[in-house]
């Protein structure tokens, strides 16, 4: 599981931990009941300090992702995140419509449309 | 939570000098990084935890004892690193072992051992012949050797090159990894706090103006960047200011309503640690 964390980003170190490790749960590359490393290896690893890396599993756990089990550590909930991204999917939808109306009505045609998705994507 | 350091309300006074109300804590497992500019009390406020000063008032407990009172269980669990040489000078590395490992119940020669070797230090070299840079490793070295609970450090990076910065810091999470143990250390390098302390307290003038986890911190302030006007328009929500002919900047506490304010003219940015200990150490009459 790679955590890249940049220093220059104006996202608080922890918020970047958390992004990164939901996109990995998100995307199936951590899966339901998989153990977390601890928060104080995460930490060593990271070379960020303890706080930081416990700050970003209470957010995950906030959103259900994370699940604490005393005295043994942090475990994958997937089952959340495949609801989470089921809630994603929707709002990207939405997302979509609004922009293909909106295309619509400026004469951007499909073809158009689907360039610009492809060379913004990559 | 376990404190395994709590000063509430100590106070120390000199002719020119005074330690005001000084009060904060640390939590077990955690590292607090204390720092402020010269002559602002780390160093006095260090030397009263391990009273080698005595305080005119207050409290300072230690792993939940006095620490004057049960100053000799307290500092058989506390591994400390002075800012200066405290071993004598013509003595070879392995003697000076020999004589303070007694002092410890919990001293470790093979842990030693291995530090020296790992620090790249020679046990026969006598302490004179090294350089100051390699004093420090030594003394860190010594302090590290009877498994402390408690690492207290007063500025133990300021002589040390970039590499072993990084190895030591490297060192100290190793160490902090099974929770158990906890570090203080003073430092002008703030950049070396902002990789591992959890907890940062900022003194200046012999107070303590700011003590807090360091994402708690960072989240709080920015560094706001805006046209000498809104700076002066809104110089109640700066902490302190300088402005050039350009514009200015500002440290400030509710930027929150800034940005809502003036979305387009103004830039914030995250403060760094050195950011925050400038603007505070310029501050005339502003509370945090």
């Amino acid at each position: 599981m790679e955590i890249l964390i940049s220093n220059s980003s104006q996202k608080p170190i922890y918020t970047q931990i958390a992004d990164q490790i939901r996109k990995h749960i998100l995307t199936g590359r951590l899966k339901d009941g998989d153990t977390m490393p601890s928060i104080r290896a995460l930490a060593k690893e990271l070379h960020v300090s303890v706080i930081t890396t416990k700050t970003a599993y209470q957010e995950l756990e906030r959103e259900g992702l994370l699940e604490a089990v005393k005295g043994k550590g942090f475990y994958v909930s997937a089952k959340q995140g495949e609801a989470l991204k089921e809630q994603k999917n929707v709002q990207i939808k939405k997302g979509l419509q609004e922009i293909i109306e909106e295309s619509k009505a400026l004469g951007i045609s499909l073809e158009e449309l689907i360039d610009l998705v492809k060379r913004m994507y990559s | 939570m376990d404190k395994i350091l709590e000063l509430e309300n100590v106070t120390k006074e000199y002719k020119n000098f005074k330690l005001d109300n000084i009060s904060f804590s640390l939590e077990k497992g955690y590292i607090m990084g204390l720092v402020g500019p010269n002559g602002s009390g780390k160093t006095t406020t260090i030397k009263l935890i391990m009273n080698l000063l005595s305080k005119n008032s207050g409290e300072i407990k230690v792993f939940g004892l006095d620490n004057s009172l049960d100053e000799k269980a307290i500092k058989e669990r506390i591994g400390f690193v002075y800012d200066d040489n405290i071993y004598p000078l013509g003595l070879k590395l392995s003697k000076i072992a020999l004589l303070i490992a007694p002092f410890y119940k919990t001293w470790n020669q093979e842990l030693f051992n291995q530090y020296m070797k790992k620090f790249q230090l020679d046990p026969q070299s006598s302490l004179e012949k090294l350089s100051k840079g390699m004093k420090t490793k030594f003394a860190i070295v010594m302090a590290l050797s009877h498994k402390p609970d408690l690492i207290i450090m007063d500025e133990p990076t300021s002589g040390l090159d970039p590499i072993f910065r990084r190895e030591l810091l490297e060192m100290l999470q190793e160490i902090i990894e099974d929770g158990n143990c906890s570090v203080l250390f003073s430092s002008h390098i703030t950049s070396d706090l902002e990789k591992i302390a959890d907890y940062i307290t900022f003194m200046d003038k012999g107070r303590v103006v700011l003590s807090d986890t360091y994402v708690n911190i960072v989240e709080n302030y920015r560094l706001v960047k805006a046209s000498e006007e809104i700076i002066k328009k809104e110089r109640n929500k700066f902490l302190s200011y300088r402005c050039n002919s350009f514009g200015g900047e500002g440290l400030c506490k509710n930027w929150h309503s800034l940005q809502n304010e003036y979305p387009d003219k103004i830039v914030l940015e995250k403060p760094t640690i050195e950011d925050i200990m400038y603007y505070i150490s310029k501050r005339e009459e502003v509370e945090c």
